[in-house]
């Protein structure tokens, strides 16, 4: 292979925030006082928070240090399996941090608040559009946060009929933040098999789907890659027993001008638009996780909504049978304005995003399978999941090998999920990835696999280049240590 | 377009590999009756020449400051944010990053995580704290439904003062999952009366939010008494407005259980109201109860200082139904920024800007009763206060926006027992000129 992008540069040490500083010093700039001291009831105030006093620089410095130890997607590949870790477009940052966004508070009369409005009202049309369902709500600050939406909808349309349903049905493949919301809506979850061809078979879910079913949360693709081919069956059923399709967008990647949710019998989707519409994952969020519906759902919707008055946009509280609000204003806005762009940046080439995404995985799936056990050789969709199977016979783990990528420089896939497939590697590529990168991490993935069985030592030592190595993970549980 | 990197000879290099004859053909696991068979109909695509002019002009059509003088708090705050803090945030290699998963490439935003988890800690006087919730609203409910996990009992204590937006997503919540909810009214002052609380051997928490939806300071320590008469009800304290903190007395010295709430006060834009940054701290006896990440310090084989998500056996990926939230993407970067900003100000900095807002606050307080509003709530404030202006103000609200200032919130919409009161905030962004100009208009 070509050189490896992997190494070490010159990384400086840097301590805790609170290590560094001397009291007195300030990194502010401290606005001029233009009134006089008010009188203030001494008995209110405390000490003031135990802060380290920094500089400016102390703190400029501080964090550029600790931001040369992260990995990026501008940093490289990032091919995390169901968490589409595209490239983040930087037009974007411009456009969210206009003033006349960043500046809106949230309570402004809705005559103030015509640009941002009608954004909203356009992206909520856009998303529609794309799944099929046309009905939105941009509320949901994160995927899961639209699932518990999500749910809480389907709750509360089987109580408006007046038959309060109990059960869920949620497949083996699913998140763990299915079961999570679905819970917390009140609902027992009742986990369903996939099939041996790894999806689910429409003769399993009519032998539990009854009457006290309130529906079945599916993600499609699923998170073995796969479209669950059996969806317009498997709605059939749970429709005639008068439940409702959840479609867990997660992987809405693969399915963008190809699948229209809304045609094949999903009635609630959520969308995760810093997974499939390019805004930045921000090392653990902000995301934001808006949920469409059928207009039969619609009325359950959260409040207020964006509605249109003639040419004027405004929120409406006037939905009586809201489920209310679930998040205190209008859910996380800059996000959306992020996805906006990008959609009115591709257009009707989003078709091609997902083209490209299915493309690259299959790439990778073909290439590798002779490297590493492939259990489901099938065509996949966005992506692609091994195991460690091939390498048992050296005691060299899935997670060995993922560790040995960082040293190669790529950001490992997502290791052991699904849960049904033993030391799962689920790689997800995304379009953003030229054939060239491709081949380098192709050409990593081999390498590891020569090494598992030459020189089994490197990978479980592995990563060797990073600023630490591989941490006590036990310790830190055992022994909480969660504020200095 | 130039964020597909694929040329039209790789495209076919690729396909042959793959074995399908076009990019159509990729597709055909999917059975024909799911094939979409129109064109997604879209606007653009845009060059990125023409996004600019699309956005700019969006963004003009909103009237914000500094062409509008507002004077808005209720849960979003004005306040300065350093242009070292903005420029930080731009460290791709921190934004374009997932949750980290692998720590070994992630000791940037593990660390800061860390930091941020004990300035939060530091701020409010508690022991733990987590890596963030969606929001203010979203965290107390949230910490609601831990109170009802900690206890086993059904039924919160919720003082009427907490921000009615607030008050509405923990409806949304708790009643989802079957729970009831007791309201706690307003005594004359403005604060909780908690003598409301009833029967506490049945109430899993008492909440009060300080400084509350009137700006007023809450008596704590009263509240946390009235909490604590029953050994196993949680005493929770939510808040709007973080910066009080740095002047307050933090709820933590009032033996309080669970504190959250909104940060976007940190360093966070108000941008029409999200992202925000929920905030959620408690005590280490409660922490396996606890919702959301957390970053906890640990060595590496060489016995070096790293950190790492942990306690992860709460969480939804692990124990799935029976996780203590379904919470798994946060506020990562919205915590990050609150954390440089904390980090900037410093004990120093955070205490000389509580205090300039408080003043400032003041200032207006005593404008406008000297221009015959009426201070209806005698309880102390911090940056925002309820005045009950002459009667009309409805049309002089509606006028003033047409001079482009925002007089306060009018607050008959959310308690129509307040006709003519209106929520007024003042921070250093607001100048004396801009105040002096607000009091002249309601004098007159």
């Amino acid at each position: 292979m070509k050189e490896v992008i992997g190494t070490t540069g010159l990384v400086m040490n840097e301590p805790l925030l609170w290590e560094k500083g001397v009291a007195g010093r300030i990194g502010f700039s401290m606005p001029r006082r233009d009134v006089p001291e008010a009188p203030l009831d001494a008995s209110l105030t405390g000490e003031g928070p135990d802060f380290p006093d920094l500089s400016e620089v102390d703190v400029v410095r501080h964090y550029t240090r600790l931001s040369q130890w992260n990995y990026g997607v501008d940093t490289g590949m990032y091919p995390l399996g169901s968490c589409t870790m595209k490239y983040n477009p930087k037009t974007h940052e411009r456009q969210a941090a206009l003033p006349g966004f960043v500046n809106a508070h949230p309570m402004l009369p809705a005559s103030m608040a015509q640009g941002i409005l009608a954004l909203m009202h356009e992206l909520e049309t856009c998303l529609a559009e794309i799944t099929g369902l046309p009905a939105v709500t941009l509320q949901p600050a994160a995927g899961a946060h639209g699932e518990l939406t999500g749910m809480m909808v389907v709750r509360a349309y089987h109580n408006d009929r007046g038959k309060p349903r109990h059960k869920i049905l949620i497949p083996d493949t699913a998140h763990g933040t299915n079961p999570a919301s679905s819970a917390l809506c009140g609902f027992t979850p009742v986990p369903v098999s996939s099939s041996a061809r790894g999806v689910l078979a429409q003769e399993t879910i009519a032998a539990v789907m009854d009457e006290d079913t309130a529906g079945i949360m599916i993600t499609n693709p699923n998170t073995l890659g796969l479209f669950e081919e059996n969806i317009r069956a498997i709605a059939k059923i749970v429709h005639d027993k008068g439940g409702l399709v959840y479609v867990d967008g997660a992987n809405m990647n693969a399915m963008m001008g190809i699948v229209s949710m809304g045609a094949i019998g999903v009635d609630v989707m959520h969308l995760n638009l810093h997974k499939t519409f390019s805004t930045p994952h921000g090392g653990g969020g902000p995301g934001a996780g808006p949920v469409c519906v059928t207009e039969a759902l619609a009325p359950f919707l959260p409040v207020p909504r964006v509605v249109r008055e003639g040419d004027a946009y405004a929120l409406s509280y006037d939905f009586p049978k809201s489920i209310g609000k679930v998040h205190a204003f209008y859910g996380n806005v800059g996000v959306l304005i992020k996805a906006y762009c990008y959609i009115l940046s591709l257009g009707k080439d989003l078709k091609r995003v997902s083209q490209l995404a299915v493309l690259n995985a299959n790439y990778v799936k073909e290439r590798l399978k002779d490297t590493f056990h492939l259990p489901y050789d099938r065509p996949c969709m966005h992506e692609c999941v091994f195991t460690d199977k091939n390498q048992e016979a050296h005691k060299v783990t899935t997670l060995d090998m993922a560790k040995r990528l960082i040293d190669y420089g790529f950001h490992p896939p997502t290791i052991y999920f699904p849960l049904v497939v033993h030391g799962a590697i689920m790689i997800e590529p995304t379009e953003t990835e030229s054939k060239e990168t491709l081949d380098s991490f192709i050409a990593a993935c081999r390498a590891i696999a020569t090494e598992a069985a030459q020189s089994p030592d490197t990978l479980r030592e592995a990563p060797t280049k990073p600023k630490v190595r591989r941490l006590d993970e036990t310790l830190a549980a055992r022994h909480p240590h969660l504020a200095g | 377009m130039r964020y597909l990197p694929h040329t039209g000879e790789e495209i076919d290099e690729m396909l042959r590999v793959v074995g399908a004859k076009d990019l159509d053909d990729l597709f055909s696991t999917i059975p024909k009756d799911c094939r979409r068979t129109r064109d997604l109909v879209l606007p653009g695509p845009l060059t990125e020449w023409e996004l600019n002019d699309r956005m700019d002009a969006l963004s003009a059509q909103m009237r914000v400051p500094p062409q509008v003088k507002t004077f808005l708090g209720a849960g979003s705050y004005p306040h300065h944010i350093p242009e070292a803090v903005r420029q930080l945030l731009l460290r791709s290699e921190f934004y374009t990053a997932y949750t980290p998963y692998q720590p070994e490439i992630s000791q940037g935003t593990l660390q800061a995580i860390y930091e941020y988890q004990t300035l939060v800690t530091r701020l409010l006087g508690m022991e733990v704290a987590n890596a963030s919730m969606y929001d203010g609203a979203t965290s107390l409910a949230e910490a609601l439904l831990m109170a009802i996990r900690v206890t086993r009992r059904k039924k919160v204590a919720v003082s009427r003062l907490i921000h009615p937006h607030y008050r509405r997503v923990v409806e949304t919540y708790l009643l989802a999952s079957g729970h009831e909810i007791l309201y706690l009214p307003a005594l004359a002052d403005g604060t909780t009366d908690l003598s409301a609380t009833g029967d506490l051997s049945e109430l899993a928490a008492v909440a009060v939010q300080s400084p509350n939806f009137y700006g007023c300071i809450e008596n704590l320590a009263a509240a946390g008494e009235t909490a604590h008469a029953d050994p196993k009800t949680l005493f929770i304290v939510t808040f709007t407005e973080p910066l009080a903190y740095g002047l307050l007395t933090p709820p933590g010295e009032f033996g309080a259980d669970i504190v959250c709430g909104e940060g976007q006060s940190l360093g966070l834009p108000q941008s029409f109201g999200g992202p925000g940054l929920g905030m959620f701290a408690s005590r280490n006896k409660y922490v396996r109860s606890m919702p959301g990440r957390l970053v906890g310090q640990t060595v590496d084989k060489d016995g070096k200082r790293g950190f790492v998500l942990t306690l992860a056996t709460r969480e939804q990926h692990i124990r799935r139904e029976r996780a203590t939230s379904n919470i798994c993407s946060n506020e990562g970067l919205c915590a990050l920024a609150s954390a440089m900003y904390m980090a900037c100000l410093g004990r120093t900095g955070i205490r000389e800007l509580a205090r300039l807002n408080h003043d400032k606050a003041e200032y207006l307080k005593a404008g406008l009763k000297a221009a015959g509003a009426e201070i209806p709530f005698a309880a102390p404030t911090f940056n925002e206060f309820v005045a009950k202006l002459p009667p009309g103000f409805g049309e002089k609200h509606a006028r003033l926006l047409e001079k482009n200032i925002v007089a306060g919130l009018p607050l008959e919409t959310y308690f129509p027992e307040l006709r003519d009161h209106a929520l007024f905030c003042a921070t250093e962004t607001v100048s004396k000129e801009d105040m002096d100009a607000l009091i002249k208009e309601i004098a007159s």
